[in-house]
């Protein structure tokens, strides 16, 4: 369920904070800011928008965190085999405070 | 598109696939289940099963609330919509789900004022600028959606707007998950955690799913990287017998959900102790009304609702389906009597409902070799 | 109401009951123009109407469409439109600057697509008909020397060639339907497609093996059409098919298909192998082919079937449309 897309704030409406237009690859439409109104979004946020309505703001740093893990895929296991090779054991990490066990080579 | 097209690079998609091809045990058959419907439509959209190994099965679950609406909601709905100086206002996707006396396209068609609107605040500003007329919006969604309708209620009594009603079909997904947890003919081994539903509720309500019932959980994001990201993490717990509830759309998924939109929907909803899911019978506390204080908004005390029950055609196995229990192509009507033209069930109909989605991405692909792998 | 389009509805209308009622002799097959023998001399030959709300949108208007449509009728069954006649619907209580801007509108794109209006009719019906106006068209034309489009000559290892971004105009029209409240900097992409069709037929004719104006039911649509009517696959690379920005974004917001979405500006378009960059070159030369590109191949398998390849090794098959396209939230 839930068709929901990011979309950048261009404009809030004056007076009424609580109304904004967001636009979305040179499609602009009007959003309704009221469920962030613990946070209020400004110009330049970008926000995920579900019927109409800004649902929350998206966090740059946790998407290029995301990038980042996925660009790791791979990588850890080669550098572990390496490790082994010569010897080394397996460590623990910690990546944004989820703490993930590495996985067992099955090969 | 940013915050788009990253997540679909497909080096890095490639880089996912592989390591879920490396963290698959091949003596192990995966069955994993993706609840909302918005995933199930971008696994068939991104074609996302040809890059699955043989062994990781996905499950498509109830999360569709298009699916899950009983015909009677729709024929109560269009009753209230037939009357003179009615105008009828729903999301595209209610549009051609048919009701005994037809679906709301087809009762445009009759000349019943049907208006397909993006937004329930839309539907607001059509009865701001027809005030001879009564506007019933017709809400359907989980807790996603929800808010949006309660800000909207919210505003029609702050600005004293008279001639706007909404007729609440708004579930909650906690209760349907446990209704396929609880059915005998489920065996899961983890869940694709609802991605949008999750930036109003949060992780926490998914957390009696690991500890009591000991199956991970990782909330996703809808993009191809997001899904194949949550099956790594999810192959991970599974790997090392864990089972915790795991954000992997942190970007837009905040753990504790937004305090605002829980707030709203305190503020003008209330739980019905019981309602009626299509395929998943009567579930207790897994829907909302609206409350007292916006009774003179509320479709279904302005209006006489005859609360129509209507059954599914006992050929059409809706329910099954919806459980994943059955592959939509096991239903005997399927491609035959139910076809996206000629829907019986609203799986056929909702672009996200399995029926739907594996009609047109993939039906006509070998059905032999998808239905001996499930052996 | 679904019967009008462009999909699966239209299709069951049109061969079902059109077709064996009204077809004979000449045309056993159902294309955009019949080529016909009239004394010694053969005629393409078109008609068809045009149905659009708003009548007046970025990028032009019911009076373009229905010009530019009816050369494209002619041009992708292979013939260059030497003149046309029209009839207009009128509904009761038009404004007359309406009307007369329509028919400037036609005036000038005559002249732009180089043909002439040489009849028409006119009719006014009751106030409440007609969305202010519809309007059909009769085209007729001269085949274009060398070319010869038939379904049946389709083979596997054939290329599929699109002229531009899809999507332009059917998304134009729903914005400017503004009932969903949304703005882009879009319009729509009626114009002749004569011009490149000619370049193409220059230097490739002999392996031109179908074209289709991809009107309403899209892409998606016309080449469904296809794989039925000549039985193979048309498997196309979703990365390669041009897409404008906006067009993606409204899709995106609105949960469409940009293949299911309408447009008037555009041809696709099955040419042989070894004639392909051939004919993309050709196109690509053209004034406003510069965005052309090989978009797919046929293959043998699946049967019937359209096939998009998604980046990165998925893939899903594509139907024609059923009903209106719909936006959702879900």
């Amino acid at each position: 369920m839930c068709l929901a897309i990011p979309g950048k704030i261009v404009e809030i409406a004056e007076g009424q904070n609580e109304v904004g237009v967001v636009e979305v690859t040179g499609v602009r439409r009007k959003v309704q800011l009221g469920l962030l109104s613990e946070d209020m979004p400004v110009k330049g946020d970008w926000v995920l928008i579900h019927v109409g309505f800004a649902m929350s703001k998206i966090s740059e740093w946790d998407a290029a965190e995301q990038m980042r893990l996925l660009a790791l895929l791979g990588e850890v296991d080669q550098a572990m085999e390496e490790v082994r090779g010569y010897g080394g054991e397996e460590t623990r990490s910690e990546t944004s405070g989820v703490s993930q066990a590495w996985p067992r080579l099955n090969h | 598109m940013r915050y788009v097209d990253e997540f679909r690079d497909p080096g890095l998609i490639t880089k996912a696939s592989e390591e879920i091809g490396r963290l698959v045990d091949p003596a192990r058959h995966y069955r994993i289940m993706e609840v909302c419907g918005g995933h199930t439509h971008a696994i068939y959209r991104f074609g996302l099963k040809d890059i699955l190994p043989q062994n990781l099965e996905l499950i498509h679950g109830p999360g569709c609330p298009v699916c899950v609406l009983p015909m009677g909601r729709i024929d109560d709905g269009l009753t209230i919509a037939r009357e003179p100086n009615r105008i009828f206002a729903a999301f595209g996707d209610m549009m051609r789900v048919p009701g005994a006396k037809g679906s709301p396209l087809e009762h445009k068609a009759r000349g019943v004022d049907v208006r397909i609107v993006y937004s329930p605040a839309d539907a607001l500003e059509i009865a701001r600028k027809n005030p001879d007329k009564e506007v019933m919006f017709f809400a359907i969604g989980f807790e996603t959606t929800a808010p949006s309708t309660a800000l909207t209620l919210m505003s029609a009594k702050k600005q004293g707007i008279q001639n706007f009603s909404v007729f609440c079909n708004h579930v909650t997904i906690v209760p349907a998950i446990r209704a396929i947890l609880d059915s005998p003919d489920m065996r899961l081994d983890g869940f694709i955690g609802p991605g949008h539903v999750s930036t109003v509720i949060g992780c926490r309500p998914y957390e009696w799913i690991a500890k009591s019932e000991g199956k991970p959980v990782v909330t996703s994001g809808f993009e191809p990287l997001d899904l194949l990201q949550s099956i790594v993490m999810l192959l991970k717990q599974l790997n090392a017998r864990e089972a915790k509830v795991e954000n992997q759309y942190k970007r837009v998924v905040p753990w504790e959900g937004n305090r605002a939109a829980l707030n709203a929907m305190a503020e003008v909803f209330e739980l019905r102790p019981y309602f009626e899911w299509r395929g998943l019978g009567f579930i207790s506390q897994s829907a909302l009304r609206i409350r007292d204080t916006y009774s003179a908004w509320d479709a279904e005390r302005r209006y006489s609702v005859p609360e129509t029950r209507v059954a599914d055609p006992k050929s059409a196995q809706c329910g099954e389906v919806l459980k994943g229990v059955l592959k939509p192509a096991q239903c005997k009507l399927f491609g035959k009597e139910c076809t996206p033209e000629h829907p019986i069930g609203a799986l056929m109909v909702s672009s996200e409902g399995s029926c739907a989605a594996y009609y047109n991405y993939e039906h006509r692909k070998s059905l032999v070799t998808t239905i001996s792998a499930v052996a | 109401m679904s019967h009008g389009a462009g999909g699966k509805a239209s299709r069951r209308l049109v061969e079902g009951l059109f077709a064996p009622l009204l077809l004979s002799g000449a045309s056993d097959r159902l294309s955009d123009a019949a080529h016909i023998e009239i004394g010694g001399a053969t005629v393409a030959f078109t008609t068809d109407s045009f149905v659009v709300r708003p009548l007046c949108f970025p990028g032009g208007s019911i009076g373009e469409l229905a010009v530019n449509g009816t050369v494209n009728d002619l041009a992708v069954s292979g013939a260059k439109a030497h003149s046309m006649v029209v009839t207009f619907v009128l509904e009761e209580g038009l404004a007359s600057a309406v009307l007369e801007r329509e028919v400037r509108a036609m005036s000038e794109t005559l002249k732009r697509a180089g043909l002439t209006m040489v009849g028409g009719d006119t009719k006014v019906v009751e106030r409440g008909k007609a969305d202010g106006m519809y309007i059909t068209t009769a085209g007729i034309g001269t085949p274009i020397p060398g070319v010869h489009v038939d379904a049946r000559t389709v083979r596997p290892g054939d290329k599929v060639i699109l002229s531009g971004p899809i999507g332009d105009h059917g998304i134009t029209i729903l914005l400017a339907r503004a009932e969903l409240d949304l703005e882009a900097d879009l319009s729509s992409d009626t114009r002749s497609v004569l011009p490149m069709i000619e370049a193409m037929a220059a230097e490739a004719a002999p392996g031109i093996r179908w074209m289709r104006d991809p009107t309403r039911g899209g892409l998606a649509t016309s080449l469904n059409e296809l794989a039925r009517d000549c039985g193979l696959s048309v498997e196309l690379n979703e990365e390669e098919i041009p897409i404008r920005d906006a067009v993606r974004g409204a899709c995106e917001i609105l949960g469409l298909d940009p293949l299911h979405i309408a447009n008037e500006g555009q041809f696709v378009t099955i040419v042989a192998p070894e004639f392909a960059d051939i004919a993309l070159n050709a196109i690509q030369l053209t004034d406003g082919g510069e965005e052309a590109r090989i978009i797919g191949e046929i293959r043998k398998e699946p049967a019937n079937t359209v096939v998009v390849n998604t980046r990165y090794g998925g893939r899903r098959i594509v139907d024609m449309l059923v009903g209106d396209p719909l936006p959702r939230i879900c």
